[in-house]
């Protein structure tokens, strides 16, 4: 497709893939822990104003593993880094689930790096009513089901990973899963000093986004981050009849807010 | 050869609807432990352990699991220990502590080398990866499975080997003072063992490490072809392999007739038997397999089959073994999966599970009758895989004491003597007659054939 190139650069001490699309100011977009889902219609609706910078997860797809990074900071460190040399900064942000915590755990390292923040259904904080899904312990195909509220109304939902459950994708899957596991098994998918650190964030505007009822990470962490987020300016929206996945289950209104809040 | 004794020490009176119901074993709920009637297995196993050794048998073989009624030995060195003082001559053989689990193995390094000097001499120390679900139930990182087994290995072993003190900072354990003050009986360490269910990657270590690799009741024909890969890398290696580099577990029951050990024989299937040990998705949990064992496991699934949602071990194992559908495990897994989705009923996934029965038996994975008909088959396993050590895998399920023990008095006067005197004519050789790895190999000799494909040929 015309829409969009993957390049290897290499950045921060080792090979990156980076999908790029899209034109105008570049909006960097951290990806989920089963990985890049494909280019779905929030991304062809960004991308027409917005160059859209996508690193893929080192240790999935066509990124190495880089053994060094051990834990969801430290992949937030590399993040860092790889902005740095790629002179991107301050670029906004926006992290869907695993990438939200990512980009988290950046602005609590270095709040200058991002212009503004948007956070959606991110794990990283122990919500305080509900537990965040093991994750680990289902199957792929119970963790995808798990993602949206109702399947029949979410067209997409049949599009995410290229549709089709071939081997390949199976293996793609199975990749990602590890590498999430590898950084996030324990404590489960969240970091407990992230909520002291967050405190530290200033001038970054940041706008976190849920669906009511997600059953991956519970709408109580919606709280939870904006009250870690004290000392910034952070507004939550919530979005009703909506699981883990708003971009897709909400798409034309998840595309305005986010529009909207980074004009 | 080396004849041993071993039972899983099942929690048996679980009920069987829950672990139909649960599709596994691993992670029944916990309110279907009942204190007295753990109490009285414990204490029957030990009493089965020493009858074992009365009986004749070389030696006795504990394993370990976690949150799964299919083993109580969740702490396999405590029952070892108790062993070590109340048995007098058999090995003790421990197959074997799930490594990757341990946040300390320095302390495991401790239990064994304890347990070695209490039994004088008689541990034979064995390390596993562990089941997927050891990972999750100890909250141990799968993806760090294969390291962690590693370095716990080399720590264990520099722990009794390199004199202390001394600091080991590795990857996943570090400690600033290594220096246990009881160190092993046995010198410079006790003689390991490695058993597996055929992931190549474990065979090729063993090999390197001229450890004996202890085949779990895997099939005959997938087995055979590791067997002939460790030879192959203990060529490599510059040894030569034989039978003392092998072992082999396998379902046994034997009754004083016919009609009673086909009855309670059938209980090495209860609830779905090693099949249902636990569902996919705790069987490999992400990480827990290699890369190339992910891919071999992508392409053996087939559409329909429902495997892309989870694929478990022994549908991978059965693809190795290129096994026709319809064998032993097949019925009952595509009945589970119906169950899982409320197509089938508890009395259905029951009924596909005996089923299976009569094929397993002819597969040879299970192995039941009497004295006089048990050993002719064993004969056959013993002359396809020529294994220096065999394991006698105690049946499962509701059987009762009295029972199980008639099996070992049995096994002890009549299957022992024949299978002692089959071992002799066949020429194998056990572990401690001749040292694992202690022939070199001249390159470019003929290597010793390890497997006998004809009698392979000759079973099938």
């Amino acid at each position: 497709m015309a829409e969009w190139t993957e390049e290897i650069t290499h950045v921060a001490g080792t090979d990156l893939a980076i999908i790029k699309g899209g034109q105008g100011k570049p909006l960097l977009i951290l990806h989920e822990e089963l990985g890049h889902p494909g280019w779905m219609s929030y991304h062809q609706a960004l991308a027409k104003d917005r160059t859209l910078v996508i690193p893929i997860q080192p240790g999935m797809g066509k990124s190495p593993r880089v053994e060094q990074i051990r834990t969801v900071h430290e992949l937030g460190l590399f993040y860092l880094w790889a902005l740095r040399e790629l002179n991107l900064g301050p670029i906004d942000v926006l992290g869907f689930s695993f990438g939200g915590w990512t980009a988290a755990e950046m602005a609590s390292a270095d709040s200058k790096a991002f212009r503004k923040m948007v956070l959606v259904a991110p794990p990283g904080i122990k919500p305080p009513d509900g537990d965040i899904m093991d994750i680990f312990a289902v199957t792929i195909g119970t963790q995808l089901n798990a993602t949206i509220y109702d399947a029949e109304e979410t067209p997409e939902f049949r599009k995410l990973y290229g549709g089709e459950r071939t081997p390949e994708q199976f293996e793609a899957f199975e990749e990602a899963r590890t590498e999430t596991a590898r950084i996030a098994w324990d404590p489960i998918l969240h970091n407990p000093s992230l909520p002291y650190f967050l405190q530290g964030v200033r001038g970054l505007p940041t706008r976190i986004i849920w669906g009511r009822e997600d059953a991956v990470v519970p709408v109580s962490a919606a709280e939870a981050y904006r009250q870690a987020l004290a000392n910034t300016d952070v507004q939550v929206t919530i979005f009703e009849h909506c699981g883990h996945r708003p971009e897709i289950e909400k798409g034309p209104e998840f595309v305005k807010l986010v529009r909207e809040f980074l004009a | 050869m080396i004849l041993m004794y071993f039972t899983e020490r099942p929690y048996r009176e679980v009920p069987e609807d829950e672990v139909i119901k649960n599709r596994g074993f691993f992670g029944v709920p916990n309110r279907f432990f009942d204190r007295e009637v753990g109490s009285r297995l414990y204490n029957e196993y030990l009493d089965e352990m020493v009858y074992a050794e009365d009986v004749g048998f070389d030696a006795i073989m504990l394993n370990e699991h976690h949150g799964t009624p299919f083993c109580m030995g969740a702490v396999m060195n405590v029952e070892a220990a108790i062993l070590a003082r109340i048995t007098k001559k058999a090995k003790i053989v421990l197959l074997g502590n799930p490594l990757p689990t341990f946040k300390n193995p320095l302390r495991i390094a401790e239990e064994l080398a304890e347990i070695d000097c209490i039994s004088r001499g008689r541990l034979v120390p064995g390390w596993v990866r562990g089941a997927g679900s050891e990972s999750i139930f100890n909250q141990a990182n799968p993806a760090y499975n294969r390291e962690r087994f590693e370095e716990a290995h080399d720590l264990i072993l520099a722990a009794w080997t390199r004199p202390g003190p001394f600091r080991w900072e590795g990857k996943h354990f570090n400690y600033r003072f290594v220096n246990p003050w009881v160190t092993p009986y046995q010198k410079p360490h006790p003689p390991i063992m490695i058993p597996g269910v055929l992931s190549p990657e474990t065979v090729v270590w063993c090999a390197k490490h001229r450890y004996p690799y202890l085949g779990l009741g895997t099939a005959l024909p997938a087995t055979a072809e590791l067997w002939n890969i460790y030879g192959d890398t203990a060529a490599n290696e510059g040894y030569v392999a034989g039978s003392e580099n092998f072992g082999y577990l396998q379902h046994v029951f034997v009754a004083e007739t016919e009609e009673k050990a086909q009855e309670l024989g059938k209980a090495h299937l209860f609830g779905g038997g090693q099949g249902a040990f636990s569902r996919p998705e705790h069987t490999l949990p992400p990480g827990y397999n290699s890369k190339e064992a992910t891919r071999r496991l992508a392409r053996t699934m087939t559409a329909g089959s429902g495997g892309f949602l989870g694929v478990s071990s022994e549908q991978l194992n059965r693809a190795k073994a290129n096994a026709e559908p319809g064998n032993l495990q097949a019925v009952a897994d595509s009945t589970r999966r119906r169950l899982a989705r409320g197509e089938a009923t508890i009395e259905e996934a029951r009924a596909a599970i005996y089923r299976s029965y009569q094929k397993a038996q002819d597969g040879l994975q299970i192995i039941t009758g009497t004295p006089k008909t048990v050993i002719p088959k064993i004969r056959k396993i013993l002359e396809v895989l020529r294994p220096g050590v065999f394991g006698v895998f105690q049946s499962q399920g509701p059987v009762s004491f009295e029972d199980r023990m008639t099996s070992i008095r049995l096994l002890g006067q009549e299957v022992l003597p024949a299978v002692r005197e089959i071992g002799k004519e066949l020429g194998i050789v056990d572990p401690f007659e001749r040292k694992p790895g202690a022939r070199p190999y001249a390159h470019g000799a003929q290597r010793e054939q390890l497997v006998s494909l004809e009698a392979l040929r000759a079973q099938a």
